[in-house]
């Protein structure tokens, strides 16, 4: 690539804060920002089914970015954290109900559509390099690279074994990945845990996965709340934030709980987000008799997550497989002791924080013990891991994506 | 004529098991016996039986002109006697020698000096009578755990009756002046030996470090540096303190070390000047030349020389503070094996896997950290101390019982219907003898192996209650 010039980047993404339900978004948003301050330009694609808020795409990016981010939308049904039954769902009420059929009946027919639209966009649109996030978008960055000839990036946050483990794969959704691998011209895994699963399960050669970890801007969580009244009277916080699913492991979080309170009644179990387990959740709580002490706190965001971040005693992320985990950095942004399954990126990569196997759930327990009863614990923690996180710096991420840029436009 | 003084400090600790919450209780051993044992191993085969077959071979060799001093901590000694006799038995020959001298520390290679002056004199006793036993030796010289030193130490320490003591020969306390030279403690007539960090240093951490620009270091050049520094009158003696395990173990075999260090020794020996001499002997040679003021706590760790790696964050703290906090208690307990698990506990290296200062780039701090960070151990430890507290508590609640149980016995309580007790003396006296009575039932129980059945139970809760109405 001749460095002359700005690299122009075409990006097809998923979502943007504050209109995200999960990492990625706040992910692609980092990322973005990033490249835009080393001076690459951006064409940011997004998918937006046409009665969303019309508000959806006015983005704020500042003075200096905006003119080099640029944000254009195809109207569809997808989101990130779809899967075949939720589309469905969705299906049936935007096109049953309101009767605009410019969709495609299932999902994987909607992510072939979309590709079809990326390939109009990749006609009108000057462009270096395409760069995508996550299997979705996949066929489009393809479908744009045929036409154009430039070089393709994929960006893996999750694979298809992390969302639902090895027994519920979803067969064409291996397959897009797997072609998808086959056909980039280098792929950007978030974590080296990731870039194993995708050398060992998809078959792909060391050589061509980068790791590119995730990162933060930690000063948004450094602005204290001062009005903690529920800790005032010696109550301990242990908290969860993801969404209610398998991957995120809140099934071991809940037996955890269970141990943690046949020990210490003083402490609450908070779940900050939703999803398919939620009732499963609730119910199974009440079965284990400890309803009182677990709080369902829904899905949070902005200020009223950063504060819930900062009133708990110890973050724990027990996922059963994370390709990076930004939650746990946001938590320790927040000065918020954080407890990670050893099954993700964040615990390859931080060293200040305790780590466990999630489907240990006595281990589990005892570490929550342990930080709820040794307070020095959990400043040693809070104190370390807030300076720690500085080292998680988009800018440098984005200039990792940059020399991987580099790369492919040489060969 | 100037001398050369090598002292080597050996010391392994027993690391802790990964004591977990639920085990707070249970009363588990404390120590990982199977995975000190294998360090144990490794290093005696590594490190402790090809250098003392080197020292006793120099001191052969040499007739004599070459010496040694060293420490070896009570916890080691009593784990080599237990497991590897034959390598204590090499430690046993090189003493025999007369050419290895035997520097006196705390047993448990702990901070007490820090916490407590009792705990510090008890342990210092207690390494005295472990030498006396296994090598009929008295030191004469002492080193504190870490070479912590202040101007209270020493002043302990000599009132313990010793000659000497080791410190860090650190700028910061000696100002202009050498650590070649002999000096003496403030406001006492204690010799203060300084270390030469950096001619100790080139061996102990910079000898196989590639990055050094002074590697390879050849026996020919480190000779050379020290005869310089030892010409005529600008010093009167090089002190190489250093780790005993830098042979073989921070230093491995394959960088040359014990062929580097042999031929330093021959070159130092051929020198006319040039002598080695033991702690002791330094002591009688030379006068003083002037007292040194450490008012502030000086080690030989890290560049700071100071205590942070053991008491630099709040976990330190806490864990030492809780653990210095039970010396009545366990002392109070009568109980030998509380005793010893508490002063186990007490080894500085448990304080040292909980520092926090260089974990996130790794370094000297994970040698031999069995912990997967610094929260853990701290965690194994906060869990060992609560289950400890329990021991001793039950302890106390045993003697309470057995007193009773004996009044019990001994003064026979006259048998009195419930109605009576309760008549006579008042609900309370009843409520009392009850409970006694229950106690004393599920002891015996217990002891038969009995279950007592409900139906069982049954029956004489309503005797009782019989009784009690009618």
């Amino acid at each position: 690539m001749k460095k002359s010039h700005p690299v122009k980047i075409l990006m097809f993404g998923w979502e943007f804060p504050p209109f995200n339900s999960g990492g990625l978004g706040v992910a692609c948003e980092g990322l973005v920002r990033g490249l835009a301050s080393c001076g690459a330009k951006i064409t940011f694609v997004l998918p937006k089914p046409v009665d969303c808020a019309s508000s959806a795409c006015c983005f704020e990016f500042g003075e200096d970015a905006s003119e080099k981010i640029r944000i254009k939308t195809i109207d569809s049904l997808l989101n990130p954290y779809v899967n075949s039954r939720t589309y469905g769902d969705t299906y049936r009420d935007l096109v049953v109900q309101k009767k605009r059929n410019i969709y495609a009946r299932d999902l994987v027919s909607e992510v072939m559509r979309y590709a079809e639209n990326a390939k109009r966009i990749a006609k009108n649109v000057e462009f270096d390099v395409i760069h995508c996030h996550d299997w979705l978008s996949f066929p489009a960055g393809l479908a744009a690279k045929e036409i154009s000839g430039k070089p393709l990036v994929f960006h893996v946050h999750a694979t298809e074994f992390d969302r639902v483990g090895e027994g519920s794969l979803n067969p064409d959704i291996y397959v897009i990945e797997k072609e998808g691998f086959k056909k980039a011209d280098a792929i950007v895994a978030v974590s080296e845990y990731t870039k194993r699963v995708i050398c060992d399960r998809y078959g792909v050669d060391q050589s061509k996965v980068r790791v590119v970890p995730n990162a933060i801007q930690a000063d948004k969580y450094r602005a204290k709340f001062c009005d903690l009244n529920f800790k005032k009277n010696g109550k301990k916080i242990v908290l969860f934030v993801g969404r209610l699913t398998y991957q995120k492991g809140p099934d071991y979080f809940l037996r955890a709980a269970r141990r943690v309170l046949e020990k210490n009644p003083e402490v609450y179990f908070v779940f900050s987000g939703s999803g398919d387990m939620e009732r499963w959740l609730i119910s199974e709580s009440a079965r284990l008799n400890i309803s009182d002490k677990v709080i369902f706190a829904g899905f949070l965001r902005g200020s009223e997550l950063i504060r819930l971040y900062q009133m708990a005693d110890l973050y724990v992320m027990p996922s059963v497989s994370e390709p990076f985990g930004l939650t746990s950095l946001e938590a320790m942004a927040s000065g918020t002791p954080i407890l990670v399954a050893r099954t993700s990126g964040a615990s390859e990569m931080i060293s200040h924080c305790l780590k466990v196997d999630f489907w240990d759930t006595d281990q589990m327990a005892a570490k929550m013990l342990a930080v709820v009863n040794y307070p020095a614990l959990g400043q040693c923690l809070s104190e370390n891991g807030s300076s720690e996180v500085d080292k998680f710096s988009w800018r440098e991420s984005a200039q990792k994506c940059l020399s991987v840029y580099g790369e492919v436009s040489e060969a | 004529m100037p001398s050369i003084s090598l002292y080597l400090h050996c010391h392994q600790p027993q690391r802790m098991k990964q004591y977990s919450v639920f085990d707070i209780g249970s009363h588990n051993p404390y120590f990982d016996e199977a995975m000190n044992g294998a360090i144990l191993e490794r290093i005696t085969q590594k490190s402790y039986l090809p250098t003392n077959k080197m020292l006793l071979g120099l001191i052969k060799n040499s007739q004599g002109r070459f010496k040694v001093s060293m420490s070896i901590t009570g916890v080691l000694l009593e784990q080599l006697e237990k497991r590897f006799p034959a390598v204590l038995k090499s430690f046993q020959d090189l003493v025999e020698t007369g050419c290895c001298e035997l520097v006196c520390e705390t047993y448990y290679h702990s901070l007490a000096a820090l916490y407590s002056k009792d705990e510090f004199v008890s342990q210092v006793g207690l390494q005295k009578k472990k030498f006396q036993q296994l090598f009929g030796f008295t030191p004469a010289v002492f080193r504190n755990t870490e070479l912590m030193y202040t101007n209270s130490v020493a002043k302990t320490v000599e009132e313990m009756g010793f000659t000497g003591i080791l410190a860090e020969g650190w700028e910061k306390v000696l100002g202009w002046r050498s650590p070649n030279f002999v000096y003496r403690a403030k406001d006492t007539n204690l010799a203060l030996l300084m270390r030469n960090y950096r001619l100790s240093d080139d061996i102990a951490f910079r000898f196989s470090n590639r990055g050094w620009k002074e590697w390879p270091l050849t026996s020919e050049k480190y000779a050379d540096w020290v005869n310089q520094t030892n010409i005529g009158d600008a010093a009167q003696t090089i002190n190489l303190f250093m780790d005993y395990e830098t042979f073989g173990e921070h230093q491995w075999e394959e960088t040359g070390i014990f062929n580097f260090f042999e031929a330093f020794v021959w070159r130092a020996l051929d020198h006319p000047q040039n002598s080695f001499k033991t702690l002791s002997e330094l002591i009688q040679l030379y006068e003083p030349v002037d007292y040194v003021d450490v008012p502030h706590a000086l080690s030989w760790a890290d560049t700071e020389r100071d205590l942070s790696a053991w008491l630099g964050n709040t976990m330190q703290q806490s864990a030492l503070e809780r653990i210095y906090a039970l010396e009545k208690q366990v002392k109070g307990s009568g109980d030998e094996t509380i005793l010893d698990d508490w002063r186990k506990l007490q080894t500085s290296d448990h304080f040292y896997y909980m520092c926090t200062k260089w974990f996130s780039d790794g370094d000297v701090h994970k040698y031999f950290n069995p912990y997967e960070s610094p929260y853990e151990s701290y965690i194994a430890f906060m869990n060992i101390i609560g289950d400890l507290e329990m021991r001793i508590e039950n302890g106390l609640r045993g003697k309470d019982q057995a007193l009773q149980d004996e009044k019990l016995v001994r003064e026979p309580v006259k048998r009195q219907s419930p109605k009576t007790i309760l008549e006579q003396k008042g609900r309370k006296v009843y409520n009392k003898r009850k409970a006694r009575e229950t106690i004393v039932k599920s002891a015996l129980k217990k002891k038969n192996g009995k279950k007592i059945d409900h139906a069982e139970k049954n029956i004489i809760r309503s005797e009782r209650g019989k009784e009690v109405l009618a």
